[in-house]
């Protein structure tokens, strides 16, 4: 075929938001019992060296004959070329894509999603709470804000999970403990190993060690389950973070990821298009971001 | 562009645009009006108010496959869907199109959509209001876009809206019957066709300010009553011409390696609508999913787009067996109390 005279991106031309392209899984190891790590490149190279994509944001993956689903991306785009993501086995999909091994290939598009608003982060403290496998999305932005650390404030990243054993890249965090440039603080609600040398109780005991807050000049960005944000975002607030600064990303059933499908509206919103990330002002306004009964009753 | 034909030359119209593609048109069959494929404007029926599925179906089939895959990956199946042209079709069901058109072709446009309306020639027709006819008050009683021809029938002869460059190449086939002399008494029998038509309709809803009644009824135990009678059957989605979910699955072929990707209606009424892995439903009750329903096409469409997303076809009206519908549901709210 003759080429034409101006360079089209291929992806322009030939424009199927819901065709995935092929990865190939080049690691994959156990988190936790039931949630595995993967780490995937595109098949092609060229499809690698362009993929780019924010944090906070996620990726429809395909095991051909099983499905599709939305995972949300735990890798950083500071470190390119490939994808990690968190997988847990609950469902049909998600006990064959736990099987999957290295060198096996899935269906991946995106990236979707609005990500967080990096642009207005930049220059403020950073303050990530991380519930269960709330985890997953904040690492992205936790190893981004670390990769790019002098283009932030002050760091801290708050951790809880059920026990020692389900928390998610245990290791990693524990590590990072030693590094001077962040607060690193970890709890689990019960240690059942006697080994866990680190705090227990719930996450949001985590903000009596976490010292002087400059609120007005802090971002801070929670994931977990739907609980947790009715106790951690009222705390926020009274610590005087301005609502708009108080940062949340959900999780919803998605069929497209491309605001077509209809099973992720919230009100007028989609989560796939205008979220995940959502502000603590949009779940007081909007009532059925995180659940039924979270936000009828708060009035502030 | 609007033009003049003598209401006789419809049917050698009709019968000069099945060269483009397929006809297909409104017909009675035991009672029911769906479109169907017809040879002629004699197997027609053009004074049914509605047909039991709205138009949305030949742009957006209830299933349809987008990919096959196999061990290499996924391909794209597209061009394989026939021309068509349709004719008929009456305003509030062009307006639920152009509600369609905005979703689907704007961000990330479709391309299973995209080529469907690429190949489906829309030729409206005006149309009597029912009893179940809504549309003046959803501001969808005339329609100005979205068509390739519209006919209104001024009883005498038909004026006819050229809407597209496609309509236009319609046109072209038999340019001797159509006229572009329009007078005076054309002006004068259309404003009167509109006031006639004007005063046909007798439901009586007034839409107006229901953001605000919606918003104020949130908590109201209204939903819990219309919930109580819902039978969460969809079928309210199904005949709704600005309903657009849908789910996919993959369908297994040849020993697991080889297979489709297949997209059909959803619907939000349903129970796994909301479901997510681990089992938590984010609208588990029938009340919550009625209400979203209704949220959506009464509240928050109207805060995005400045028009609710109901087109006011009655099909609502005609469709739900437990009397649940634009009418009774808005008039519930605003009167606190669910009718009998």
């Amino acid at each position: 075929m003759k080429k034409l005279c101006v360079v089209l991106d291929e992806r322009e031309v030939q424009d199927n938001p819901y065709r995935p392209d092929m990865w190939r899984i080049v690691r994959r190891y156990p988190l936790t019992n039931d949630v595995n790590f993967y780490q995937a490149r595109p098949v092609e190279m060229e499809e690698a060296l362009k993929f780019n994509y924010k944090p906070g944001q996620f990726v429809m993956v395909s095991i051909p004959g099983e499905g599709e689903a939305p995972f949300s991306i735990s890798s950083t785009p500071s470190r390119p070329g490939m994808l990690e993501f968190c997988i847990r086995k609950t469902g049909s999909l998600t006990e064959t894509l736990f099987e999957v091994k290295e060198n096996h290939t899935l269906g991946v598009r995106g990236p979707y999603g609005n990500g967080f608003p990096m642009d207005k982060m930049v220059g403020k403290d950073i303050m990530i709470i991380a519930g269960g496998l709330g985890a997953a999305p904040l690492r992205s932005l936790l190893l981004y804000v670390l990769d790019n650390r002098d283009q932030f404030g002050k760091l801290t990243y708050l951790h809880g999970a059920r026990t020692p054993g389900e928390m998610l890249f245990r290791e990693e965090f524990i590590q990072l403990k030693e590094r001077e440039d962040l607060n690193c603080l970890l709890t689990v609600d019960k240690d059942d190993t006697d080994k866990w040398q680190f705090r227990q109780g719930v996450v949001t005991e985590l903000f009596k060690h976490v010292g002087p807050i400059d609120s007005k000049n802090t971002f801070a960005v929670v994931c977990g389950p739907p609980v947790m944000y009715r106790f951690v975002m009222p705390h926020l607030v009274r610590l005087g973070l301005p609502k708009h600064q108080i940062l949340m990303t959900l999780e919803r059933r998605m069929k497209c990821g491309v605001g077509k499908c209809g099973h992720c509206a919230i009100e007028y919103l989609y989560t796939c298009i205008d979220g995940p990330v959502f502000t603590y002002w949009d779940v007081l306004h909007m009532k059925e971001i995180i659940g039924r009964g979270v936000s009828d009753k708060t009035v502030a | 562009m609007i033009l003049k034909m003598k209401k006789e030359d419809l049917s050698t119209f009709l019968d000069s645009v099945k060269e483009w593609g397929e006809l297909r048109g409104p017909t009675k069959k035991e009672g029911r009006v769906t479109y169907s494929r017809v040879d002629s404007l004699s197997q027609m029926d053009l004074k049914a108010a509605r047909t039991i599925i709205p138009p949305k179906k030949f742009l957006y089939p209830p299933r349809f496959t987008m990919f096959d895959y196999d061990q290499d990956g996924y391909t794209e199946r597209l061009g394989d869907v026939p021309k068509r042209v349709l004719f008929g079709i009456h305003p509030c069901d062009i307006h639920g199109i152009l509600i369609m058109d905005k979703l689907f072709l704007e961000t990330y446009k479709d391309p299973y959509y995209a080529e469907r309306r690429e190949k489906t020639l829309l030729l409206g027709h005006s149309c009597i209001p029912d009893d179940k006819c809504m549309c003046i008050a959803t501001n969808t009683d005339f329609v100005a876009e979205g068509f390739d021809l519209f006919f209104s029938d001024l009883k005498m002869f038909y004026l006819v809206w050229v809407g597209s460059t496609k309509g236009h190449d319609l046109i072209r086939l038999k340019p001797e019957l159509f006229s572009r002399e329009l007078d005076k008494n054309d002006i004068l029998n259309y404003t009167e066709y509109r006031k006639w038509k004007n005063s046909q309709f007798k439901t009586k809803i007034d839409l107006t300010g229901m953001p605000d009644i919606f918003e104020l009824g949130y908590g109201s135990p209204v939903w819990d009553q219309l919930g109580d009678k819902c039978l969460s059957c969809g079928q309210c989605t199904m005949v709704c011409p600005t309903c657009n979910c849908y789910n996919v699955v993959d369908e297994v072929e040849l020993g697991a390696l080889e297979g489709t990707r297949d997209r059909f209606w959803d619907s939000c009424m349903f129970r796994e609508y909301s479901l997510v892995a681990g089992g938590h439903n984010f609208r588990d009750k029938r009340s919550d999913r009625l209400r979203l329903w209704y949220t959506h096409k009464l509240q928050a469409f109207i805060g995005e787009f400045g028009k609710p997303a109901c087109v006011g076809c009655g099909r609502c009206v005609e469709t739900c067996p437990v009397e649940i519908n634009v009418v009774t549901v808005s008039t519930a709210l605003k009167e606190q109390e669910v009718g009998k």
